[in-house]
Parts: C-alpha cells; structure tokens; sequence
C-alpha cells in the first residue's frame, strides 16, 4: 500500500513539477492557455468530486463557478474590496451556493437531480441578467488591473497569472488525491458504487453526497474567483449551460474517478477546440467526433482506461 | 435480553407481511427464524435493521427505544445486516469492501484491521482482488465478512447458505461457531441442518405471525410447527 501510495504522490508532484518547468520555457501564447487550463482544471476537479467520486451527475455547476466568479467581482467592483478577501469571499460564495442547493436537490437522485440542478443553474444565470444594473448582463465588466493584486503580486501580470495559477491548481490536485486516499473518499466512492449497502455499514447517504457536493462547490467557487482576478472579466457566459457541460466532458475525457483525470482532460479540450478552430468554423463538430470515439473505445475516459489496463495503483 | 419487539406490524397493501409479532432475542444466543416462502421473514429483519418502517408496534434495542431510528444510526448503535442477495461492492477490491466496514467502527488501524477480519473468513489471500471476480461462495463469505467487520452486538444473516455447496456450508457453521456465543446472531435459513446444529432458539413465523419459539427439540416436537412447515 505504502509503495503504491509513494507512486502516486510522486507521479503528482512530477506533474505539478513539470508544469512549473513549463513556466519558463513556453511561448507566451501557450503561457497563457496552459494558466487558463489550470484555473478551469480546478473547476473540473470540482465537478469530478460529485460526479466521478460520488456517482451524481449534476448539470448544474456552471452556478457554482459563476457563484464564485461573481461574489469576487461585485465585491471588487461595487464593494470595493481588495483582490485577497474578494477570493476568500468568492471560493465561500461557492461552497455556500453548493451547500443550499444540495439541500433542496439532493432530495431527488439520478435524472430527477440532473433537471433540478440545471433548473437552479438556469435561476442563477437569469438573475444575472435580471439585475444587469450591477453585472451588466450579458456583456458582463472588466475588473480594473489595479484591483487585481493581492499585496505585491499584480495577478494581472503574466508570469504572476501562471504563477498564482499554479499554487492553486496544486493545493486542489494534492487535496483531491488526500481525498482519494482517505476513508471518506472510500465512502463516497462506496455510496457511487452500492448505495444500500453502505446504508447497511452505517453510513448516512445523504450527508455525505451534501459534504461531497460543498466541496466541490469551494472547487469550483475557488476556480470562478481565481478565473476573474486572472484574467479580469466577469460575464453571464460563465454561469450559461455551456459551463455546466464543459466540466462534464472535461471530465469524462480525462477520466471520471481519477484525480490526473480532471486535468488532462481540460488540457485535451483546450488544445482540440484551440486548434481545430483554427483548421474549421465547424470546431464543435470535431469536438462532437472526439466525444463519439471516446464513448466508443474508452467509455472510462483516458486515464480509467489507463488504469484498467496497465496502473491499478492510479488514484 | 437485546432486542424485543412488541405489536411489530407491516402490511403491503392488503398482504400481512408482519402481523402483530412480539419478539425476544437474548443476549449472545444464535437464533434462527424459519417459516415458509412468504413468511414475513425478511421483511421482519427489515423492519429490525430499520431497512422498512413499520405500520405499527416498537422495537426495543439494549434498552432503547429505535422504532424510528433510521437503517445507519442502528448500525451504529450494533446491529449489522447481511444481505439474503449478495450485495458487495463488484467494482471494488476485496480489501476495500471490507474497509468500508471496518473504518465504520473508527479503527485507529485501518490496513492490520482489515487483513485480520478478512483473515476470518479465509479470504487474506484474495485482499487485492476486484470482488467482482470471485466465485459466489467466495462472495456470499465476504458479505458476511463485512457484517462482521462491523463488530456488532447483533449480526443478522439473511438466508448466509443459500446457494453455497455442502463443504462451504461447514465452514459458514464453522465461522458462526468460532464467535463463540461473543455476539448475538439472528439467522435466516431454509437449511435445517444448519438450523438445527447452530440455533439455540428458534422462532417460526407463518403468514406474518409468529407460531412459535423454543428450542430445537421444542420447535421439532410443536404440533402446529409440525402441520404449517416441518410436516410438509
């Protein structure tokens, strides 16, 4: 177990290595997108830890990452509060969002909690526009470059955004593989498997899949927050449906139930729809045919593939 | 006395599953119900492990009143259930369904914990694989692996021989021997060997109702017993 558990933090220590590596030999155009890959790969990990850990498939994250996104930028905008607690307020803005709605939706299960949390995320991108005075709806705001610093770091500033990027993106890798590893991810992973019969161990169902769903909400909180003070912009976009699906096939591209998994997929997606936009306008359609072969010959998603077959030690 | 129930009623429907049942489980005694198909048998474990909820009557658990308590809060308090259908985790090594059990009753030593309970049941060598992939008698042990793990006060065992071959049912008398009258054991069988060998009480339900309880050589003399189950 111990050998098996030292491979695995050292293969993700490599990870996180390698991209600090990256830092400073990348062109500044993949800077960018790798930074921009590993704020939303938190968002994904997020989404993994309700859908890939606990089996609930929500279709409704996008309001946990816009909950974070926007309780950070109105607080800067209107409130006048600086970049440090406006990310502290954004990451609890998340969890509290995930919190109340797991309390009304976890009342169903399966399809019945699919349509309740996109319903409660398609409430939440209406309001947005609903009180456009203060987000500007649609068109959204640009949070000022002077509003975007936390003490001497200027977030703003590219080698800072990859940076800042970075501490984040490991701090949520290395919790979600303490996770993985603990007995409460084994009772997550339990009620996904056989939800009765971890009922019948003594475990109460519902109170964890509310503790699973309020930390992936601070995931996604935390992403949302970090996301508009790294790239300052705040925009309805972000709490659409098109963001409570994206995790999803991130996820299911990487691997659902695999801590790497969140991870490679954004990175995949990131690069597909990248660069096959540049070769077509039909860029989605080369998504879609992607999407098909992965169903088709991986349904587990690269790494659960990967670990099918080759690394059965891969958390 | 760890367990009584008093008045324990359920009906689906226009069917009596339980009908009015007073029962008394004493303290470490291995007791076996039996009766026939549609007895009302594992609907009555149910409503003890909390799994259905009565229509009426109480459940009273060392001393404490658990009608209402709900299925996880009981397994808390000491009562584990074996599934009559199989019901392990597939996916999942053999070592982390019995884990899950073990973690339960907040052992300081998960991995030496887990190897010993699954060392009881004679499955330490199959630790690392997936439990999907092993025989049925090897899966109906690990169920009752798992119950065990929990180091219960009362360890209920839906229909534990069913389907095991002659020589895995010595050992399943085996295992329930070796606890050693440590933990209260109530037992579900169609087997009558089984039943007669481990059981020190026995209580026969019929349509619902309870017909009788005694020991062994009281249940086999009981002239009712005789006429709705043991005679047919």
């Amino acid at each position: 177990m111990t050998g098996a558990g030292g491979k695995a933090l050292a293969l993700h220590l490599g990870v996180i290595g390698l991209l600090l590596a990256l830092h400073f030999i990348l062109p500044p155009y993949h800077h960018t997108n790798l930074a921009r890959v590993m704020v939303l790969a938190v968002f994904a990990m997020g989404y993994n830890i309700t859908f890939g850990y606990t089996g609930m498939l929500s279709l409704g994250h996008a309001l946990f990452f816009a909950s974070g996104l926007y309780a950070t930028g109105l607080l800067i905008q209107h409130g006048a509060w600086s970049a440090g607690p406006g990310l502290v307020a954004g990451v609890l803005a998340g969890g509290a969002m995930a919190l109340a709605v797991g309390l009304l939706a976890l009342r169903t299960t399966g399809v019945a909690f699919m349509i309740v949390t996109l319903m409660f995320a398609q409430a939440g991108y209406l309001a947005i526009l609903y009180f456009g005075s203060w987000t500007r709806g649609d068109e959204g705001f640009v949070l000022d470059r002077a509003a975007r610093a936390i003490g001497p770091f200027d977030l703003s500033d590219d080698a800072t955004r990859y940076l800042v990027a970075l501490a984040l993106f490991s701090v949520a890798l290395l919790v979600n593989l303490r996770l993985a590893r603990s007995p409460s991810g084994r009772v997550l992973v339990a009620i996904r498997e056989n939800e009765e019969r971890t009922r019948m161990l003594g475990y109460d169902p519902w109170r964890h899949r509310l503790g699973a769903l309020a930390l992936s909400g601070l995931y996604c909180g935390a992403a949302g927050a970090a996301y508009g003070l790294l790239f300052g912009y705040v925009g309805a976009t972000f709490a659409s449906i098109q963001y409570s699906i994206l995790p999803l096939l991130y996820v299911l591209l990487g691997g659902a139930g695999t801590v790497l998994g969140p991870f490679l997929g954004t990175l995949l997606m990131f690069y597909l729809i990248d660069l096959s936009s540049a070769v077509t306008d039909a860029h989605l359609m080369v998504v879609g045919v992607a999407l098909l072969a992965l169903v088709l010959f991986a349904p587990r998603g690269l790494l659960g593939a990967l670990r099918a077959r080759f690394l059965p030690w891969l958390p | 006395m760890i367990l009584e129930t008093r008045g324990l009623t359920r009906h689906f429907g226009g069917l009596k599953a339980v009908e009015q049942v007073d029962f008394d489980l004493e303290t470490n005694e291995v007791h076996a119900l039996i009766g026939p198909n549609g007895a009302g048998k594992t609907t009555f474990v149910g409503l003890l492990c909390g799994r259905i909820a009565p229509d009426a009557g109480t459940i009273t658990f060392m001393g404490r009143d658990i009608t209402r308590l709900p299925a996880h809060s009981r397994v808390g308090l000491g009562i584990a259930y074996t599934f009559q259908i199989t019901s392990i985790y597939a996916a999942l090594t053999v070592f982390d369904n019995v884990a899950i059990a073990v973690q339960r009753r907040g052992s300081r030593h998960l991995d030496t914990d887990t190897r010993a309970a699954l060392a009881r049941v004679g499955l330490d060598n199959e630790a690392d694989l997936v439990a999907g992939a092993l025989s049925y008698g090897h899966q109906r042990l690990l169920e009752i692996a798992m119950g065990l793990a929990l180091d219960p006060r009362l360890l209920i065992l839906d229909e534990p021989t069913q389907g095991l071959a002659d020589s895995e049912i010595e050992e399943f008398k085996a295992l329930v021997r070796a606890l050693g009258h440590s933990t209260t054991v109530l037992l579900i069988e169609h087997n009558m060997d089984v039943v007669m060998d481990l059981a020190d009480r026995i209580t026969v339900l019929n349509s619902g109702e309870k017909l009788a309880t005694g020991t062994p050589a009281e249940i086999r003399a009981d002239p009712t017993v005789q006429t709705a189950y043991l005679g047919e």
